[in-house]
């Protein structure tokens, strides 16, 4: 056990008995040759907000699945309420009052609220009756702790952030006295995180116990009250979050001095790259996305464009990286490109000096069952270097690839993995790579970090200002406050198809960026 | 067409869309769970062989029964333990029974008959008999709904009965029980009833021992109801039908119902007019038996509507770390 953690004695701030709500003792688990967690001994008090804290692959997902039952611990002992636990499966979990909200929910999206509710935890044979009192229950639950949804809705027509609240009544249904949470927030809206966040403070003082997993800082230091860090399948310390700060949670974290700010000198902007004017796209649907946007990139500068997300930063990139079709005027080094036909696909794109790291990897950056070599070369492959009249040059890509991945330390450094293979870190670095590597004059980059790990965003963020040093263009799109703020030269704000005014990161803060992204004009109130 | 017509022919529908109708409900109950079953005609076939060399030793038509769904049962169930325990491909599993069934039902056949792969005709209790439903003769009086109660719905074996009456069973348990519930949830996100504490394995087992029951009984109402026999290949890609018939239906069992009864009068009419002139000119008998082919074609290529399939069908359930 940690130094930090209490025994007893002390008063705590809402624990009338002793007993604390979880307690695991030398817990490991090994897949294979990988010890995924190592001796882990942890305490959890009742009635808290307890942060997990680690990196990708640190061992915090096992934990929480050696908990609810879905893996069995090679050795080490879970206590509940002070009483010594056998947890084999999700049912035993779910006796023993453990309730989980997924990262990725666990809903059947054409079913109800109310069926997904019952589900598993039906009261009879028939259906009716079962359904009918839990709907009394279910109205009641929602309304104790402000988990507002309707019970007939059909799950698929619901926001993520009310399909998460579905999780949680489905915990709390099932009497759960620990929720724990895995990422959160990874999928939810500012605003919706923070409705979530006084949802967990409304069920701590209420009693529940809150086990929030997450490689986020700003939520353990926003809502926890005590924290603990894991790094390769250890336990490396956990402390009250009063006592601490992102600084030292970043360092026990990743095992090293990580730098949260972005290091960079101003910007020495030269000549215009990228000029777009009245730009408009419109969708399938007929719905315009686009209405008329108009900006500039120079050579040796980042513009940031900031925004919720949907409110057509996707379009803009895909307009630019040649995967839809637009109207309006967009010039590269003066010269126009094309926006619709033949001249304007990725191919045209990349052969006019632009690289595109699309905002979603999984589906646009990468193919995940193919090879690390293989992906490093898509969009290239028609290049002499890596092919001689149609006949690829499979060893020149694998070496090629071999660079890639020490340049941008990608890790574990074999080519021949599947993308899949990888974690988001090292995927996200495999398509950095491929795209900063062909020297474009100008960079599109959409979510750079989005579930990457906190060593790799820095890895990441020094990588974008280094290329802006050299001299290129880049256009970052984030719904990362942070990431815009700490990167850009200058930001844009886009809101509903339209830039909403453009801000230069030492002249605004968050609270103004915020109004823009809401669509209000900061000036004019 | 005089009344007389129309009602043998909706009689003859009725009878025809048995068979379909129990295999499309048996490939309801399985895709509803998650597992494809393109093995419904292979399962249909050698329940029909069984029930009828059963039925034609024993010389009960139950004991027929009984035979058709064991063997059903035991090619479900092997359908099973490739898909659900061993994770295989349901495709090529379900393509497997299909095969086995074709072969096994003949050379089983030529073996213990000796009459090519057929087995002896089945006469007297060996066949399900036609049963007159009460009162069928009082009210035949009454003007259309007499005739429709005591030509059409009355006069026909047990089994049609009990495949009208699985309908109603299957809408039942799908949708008013905790089973039904379960059952369509594990087709839909196996995800969500693990981590709810109910075994998936289980009740994929379940979905697809019911479709085994339910194959059974269309292959024994082929061989001992609709017909008096097996004869090599009687299934006659009805398997494949009844699969189109689900698809058409959205997988709703009422809907089953309809599509399976369309399915029967296209059958019944290429019976029944086995030429045919449109427009002064003479149909070829082919294209009137071709009919129920036909229809199954443009469903399949997706003319009538958007069917949506069970989401987590034909993927089998692998924890998530």
């Amino acid at each position: 056990m940690t130094s930090q953690t209490q025994t007893g004695g002390r008063p705590d701030m809402a624990a009338p008995s002793a007993a604390p709500a979880i307690e695991l003792r030398g817990i490991s688990k090994a897949f294979g040759p990988v010890q995924a967690n190592k001796d882990i001994a942890i305490r959890v008090e009742r009635g808290t907000i307890h942060g997990i804290i680690g990196e990708n692959g640190a061992g915090k997902s096992t934990l929480m699945s050696i908990l609810y039952g879905f893996y069995k611990a090679d050795a080490g002992e879970i206590f509940i309420g002070g009483q010594k636990t056998e947890i084999p499966d999700s049912q035993a979990a779910i006796r023993a009052g453990i309730g989980m909200v997924f990262q990725h929910f666990k809903l059947v999206e054409n079913f109800t609220v109310l069926e997904n509710v019952v589900l598993g935890a039906e009261e009879g044979a028939f259906l009716r009756p079962s359904l009918a009192k839990a709907r009394t229950l279910l109205t009641n639950l929602s309304r104790e702790y402000a988990l507002d949804v309707d019970p007939d809705a059909l799950i698929e027509n619901l926001s993520v952030g009310h399909q998460q609240r579905v999780e949680i009544l489905k915990a709390l249904y099932r009497k759960a006295d620990i929720l724990i949470l895995d990422e959160p927030t990874g999928v939810l809206t500012p605003s919706e995180a923070d409705h979530l966040f006084r949802i967990l403070h409304g069920l701590r003082d209420e009693g529940k116990t809150i086990i929030l997993i997450t490689h986020k800082l700003r939520e353990i230091m926003e809502i926890t009250d005590t924290v603990s860090v894991m790094r390769r399948g250890e336990m490396t310390a956990t402390v009250k979050t009063a006592e601490t700060s992102p600084t030292e949670l970043a360092e026990l974290m990743v095992g090293r001095k990580v730098l949260l700010r972005v290091d960079k000198t101003p910007a020495n902007p030269g000549a215009t790259v990228l000029d777009v004017s009245d730009l408009r796209v419109t969708d399938e649907k007929g719905v315009e996305r686009l209405k008329g946007v108009s900006l500039n990139v120079r050579a040796g500068e980042i513009l940031g464009i900031a925004g919720v997300a949907g409110n057509g930063q996707s379009e803009l990139l895909q307009v630019l990286g040649g995967i839809a079709d637009a109207k309006g005027t967009i010039t590269l080094n003066g010269k126009p490109l094309s926006l619709s036909g033949p001249d304007s696909d990725g191919r045209a794109r990349r052969a006019a000096g632009i690289t595109h790291v699309p905002e979603d990897r999984h589906k646009l950056g990468l193919i995940l069952d193919f090879a690390a070599w293989e992906n490093t070369g898509f969009g290239y492959q028609h290049r002499p270097e890596y092919s001689h009249s149609g006949i690829m040059d499979n060893a020149a890509l694998r070496a090629d690839t071999d660079g890639k991945m020490e340049r941008f330390d990608v890790r574990p450094p074999h080519n021949w993995l599947a993308a899949k293979s990888f974690s988001g870190g090292n995927q996200q670095k495999l398509v950095l790579a491929r795209e900063m590597e062909q020297n474009p004059d100008l960079l599109l980059v959409g979510q750079p970090t989005r579930g990457v790990d906190i060593g790799a965003i820095e890895f990441i963020h020094q990588r974008l200002i280094q290329l802006r040093d050299e001299g290129k263009a880049i256009l970052l799109v984030s719904v990362e406050l942070e990431e815009i703020l700490s990167l850009s030269d200058r930001i844009a704000v886009m809101f509903d198809g339209r830039i909403m005014g453009e801000r230069l990161p030492g002249d605004t803060d968050e609270t103004e960026l915020g109004m823009l992204m809401a669509g209000m004009d900061g000036k004019a109130g | 067409m005089d009344l007389n017509t129309i009602l043998q022919l909706l009689d003859s529908s009725l009878r025809l869309a048995t068979p379909l109708l129990f295999a499309c409900l048996a490939g309801l109950f399985s895709e509803r769970a998650g597992i494809f079953d393109i093995g419904l005609e292979g399962k249909m076939l050698a329940a029909a062989f069984f029930s009828a060399a059963a039925a034609a030793v024993s010389g009960s038509a139950w004991v027929g029964l009984a035979a058709g769904c064991t063997a059903s049962l035991l090619l479900a169930a092997l359908h099973g333990v490739a898909s659900i325990t061993f994770r295989g491909n349901q495709l090529i599993s379900g393509v497997a029974i299909n095969f086995l069934a074709v072969g096994l039902t003949v050379l089983i056949g030529q073996n213990w008959f000796k009459l090519g792969g057929r087995t002896p005709p089945l006469q007297g209790d060996a066949r399900f008999q036609n049963i007159d439903l009460p009162l069928a003769s009082t009210i035949e009086s009454v003007p259309i709904l007499g005739p429709l109660y005591s030509e059409v719905l009355s006069g026909h074996s047990i089994l049609v009965y009990v495949g009208l009456l699985s309908v109603l069973g299957s809408w039942y348990v799908l949708f008013r029980t905790r089973f039904g519930l379960r059952l369509r949830a594990v087709g839909e996100n196996p995800g969500a009833v693990d981590t709810a504490g109910v075994s998936v394995v289980g009740l994929r087992y379940s979905a697809v021992l019911i479709c085994g029951m339910l194959c059974g009984l269309a292959g024994t109402y082929l061989a001992t109801g609709l017909s008096a026999g097996f004869v090599k290949d009687m299934s006659a890609g009805r398997g494949f039908i009844a699969l189109a018939a689900l698809i058409f239906a959205k997988w709703r069992p009422w809907s089953a119902l309809g599509a399976c009864l369309l399915f029967g009068l296209l059958e019944a009419l290429g019976n029944r007019f086995q030429t045919f002139e449109l427009a002064g000119v003479t149909m070829p008998t082919q294209l009137m038996q071709a009919l129920p082919y036909i229809l199954t074609v443009v469903i399949l290529a997706g003319f009538v509507g958007k069917a949506i399939p069970p989401r987590a069908g034909g993927e089998p359930y692998v924890k998530e770390r």
